[in-house]
């Protein structure tokens, strides 16, 4: 898993950008939810309700230890049941590019959420891009740390890619949050942010 | 690490109710009485009665859900995960267990005798069902004086009667643990059980159920057994206890047991008639294979659910596969309900929720202490 880096307060970034989206008690789908430290948050400083999906074991276990209600099993097979509008939030933080059917991942997501949130690395950052255009290598950076043989990601996009996405298939953009290293990016962020977090609605 | 003890020496208790006229009137319209249930509980009721769980059993459980008996080193069935600082742990908790009708451990079933004709009921004991069985747990909990339950959990058919539970009074059960279990029984299931049943009913000692002057239909029970705990195992599981050991080393060239898991088979079935009524096997199987919660029978619509639940599934348990685990959760999504789904990888087949303790702890200990608590108590950093 990437490593997001920690706030002064032991929140990575991209959790307290989540967490300044979310309003206090919102009903909350994380899919990929990893060990559970955003619901952790949002349950306990936000008392939001708040649900999971993930597929790997000793993740589930860290969320039960933390007292979260989550779902074993894949976020691709796990949505249908759900009741249309059953969450104020669905987020896909982080997994959207290790889904295969992301167009239908993210209808069904807004299907059964009012807004989805959805976060993922830019593959077009300029450490990508440096890599890949003097080395002639397939990117790893900070964001994305993988080498081409291990990695779970089968999607890679921008954030041109995604916004162009957006507009193809008519989705509202609400917010869209970029991140460097450190802290946020603002200027040109398809090429400076590693990371972006947009906020999504139908 | 919490130190792990057992609860020690432990008596069964008898609760006797439904005296006639006042008779259980069952799901088969057919009446019932006077009840009697044997139960054992350990660890204390606080005085708000608010930390009890019932712990309900599988097709051959009974009420000795854990510690010992006086003077007996085998300890209760689920003894690896009910104690002081164990799953169900009863320094904080109250853990009751009783023995369900239909069985043959202490509460009413074919094998007690029927008031009105002064010798056992054999087949005039009525047809249970497994909301029969909570029906009269829940008789007891009213004696005990408990309006709400923290949980009501068990594997296989226990978990069937913490599913009835919800469905039949879910304002008072706070959470469920379902284990293994499923929310209808299969065609398949239903045909094991099936075959379970005519190797008993085939059996010339069976009598027609009106066997107990003469003894059990010894062979029938023993070979339903014998297949029973075929379905209990998985393929992977007798690899790797039997292979194809040999008893003696050779062939016999004869039909005696050269396999070692034939005779694990014989000594179970020997074993087993020992212990268990030949009428309980038919009457619990059958109510087994009554069960059925699908079809939003489950939470009824429009009705807000405040049960958690924790389901949980055994990746190679081919009797209740975790698909039947999934479909339980798919009805908890339907519903919205606060669900946890957890399945755990593990070669014992259906057997393992007994046998899978360390995983089968993390999840329970941690679920039951949120339900309980709350998210203010729990440190997700201190484990």
């Amino acid at each position: 898993m990437w490593q997001i880096p920690m706030e002064s307060n032991g929140i990575r970034l991209d959790h307290q950008i989540i967490y300044g989206i979310v309003e206090p008690e919102a009903r909350v789908l994380d899919l990929g939810c990893g060990k559970g430290d955003l619901l952790y948050l949002l349950a306990r400083e936000k008392r939001a309700k708040v649900q999971g999906i993930e597929v790997n074991d000793s993740a589930i276990y860290e969320c039960v230890k933390k007292g979260l209600s989550v779902f074993h099993g894949d976020i691709e097979i796990g949505l249908a049941e759900y009741p249309d509008r059953s969450f104020d939030y669905v987020i896909l933080n982080q997994s959207l590019q290790e889904v295969r059917k992301i167009d239908w991942l993210i209808h069904e997501a807004l299907r059964i959420g009012n807004r989805i949130i959805v976060g993922f690395p830019n593959f077009a950052s300029i450490q990508a891009r440096v890599m890949l255009f003097f080395r002639g290598k397939a990117p790893i950076t900070s964001s994305l740390p993988y080498r081409w043989y291990d990695t779970p990601n089968v999607r890679f996009l921008s954030i041109s890619d995604f916004r162009d996405f957006c507009r193809e298939k008519d989705l509202k953009v609400l917010e869209a949050h970029y991140l460097g290293r450190e802290r946020a990016i603002n200027l040109w962020p398809n090429l400076f942010a590693l990371n972006a977090i947009f906020v999504l609605e139908k | 690490m919490n130190k792990e003890g057992s609860v020690g020496v432990v008596q069964t208790e008898y609760f006797t109710f439904a005296e006639p006229p006042d008779e259980l009137v069952l799901e088969s319209e057919r009446t019932l009485g006077p009840i009697t249930l044997a139960y054992e509980t350990y660890g204390t009721l606080n005085r708000d009665k608010t930390n009890a769980i019932l712990v309900a059993h599988a097709l051959s459980g009974d009420a000795h859900a854990a510690g010992f008996y006086e003077g007996d080193s085998t300890p209760g069935w689920w003894d690896v995960m009910i104690g002081p600082g164990k799953a169900f742990d009863t320094e904080r908790y109250f853990v009751i267990c009783s023995n369900v009708i239909g069985g043959c451990k202490g509460s009413t079933g074919p094998s007690s005798e029927n008031p009105r004709k002064g010798k056992p009921y054999g087949l005039d004991f009525p047809v249970i069902t497994v909301a029969d069985m909570v029906e009269t747990q829940r008789h007891l909990l009213d004696h005990l004086g408990i309006e709400k339950l923290l949980c009501v959990t068990g594997g296989s058919m226990g978990g069937m009667q913490a599913l009835q539970w919800v469905a039949s009074y879910g304002e008072r059960v706070r959470s469920a643990i379902p284990i293994a279990t499923a929310l209808k029984h299969s065609p398949q299931q239903i045909a094991f059980d099936e075959v379970v049943r005519q190797s008993i009913m085939a059996d010339p000692e069976w009598r027609q159920g009106d066997y107990y002057e003469h003894g059990q239909p010894e062979k029938g029970l023993a070979v339903a057994r014998m297949i029973g705990h075929i379905t209990f195992m998985s393929d992977q599981s007798m690899e790797e206890k039997f292979s194809r050991k040999l008893k003696n080393g050779h062939y016999s060239f004869e039909f005696g047991a050269d396999f070692e898991v034939e005779g694990y088979l014989r000594n179970r079935g020997d074993h087993f008639v020992r212990r268990f009524d030949a009428n309980s096997y038919l009457y619990i199987t059958k109510a087994m294979d009554y069960f059925d919660l699908s079809g939003g029978r489950l939470i009824p619509n429009g009705k807000a659910i405040q049960t958690r639940f924790l389901v949980i599934s055994f990746k190679s348990d081919w009797l209740y596969p975790s698909y039947q685990s999934q479909e339980i959760v798919r009805e908890l999504k339907t519903k919205q309900a606060d669900a946890t789904y957890c399945e755990l990888p593990s070669t014992y087949g259906h057997d393992a929720f007994l046998l899978e303790v360390e995983e089968q702890t993390v999840l329970i200990k941690h679920f039951l202490d949120k339900t309980f608590n709350g998210y203010h108590v729990a440190d997700p950093h201190g484990i």
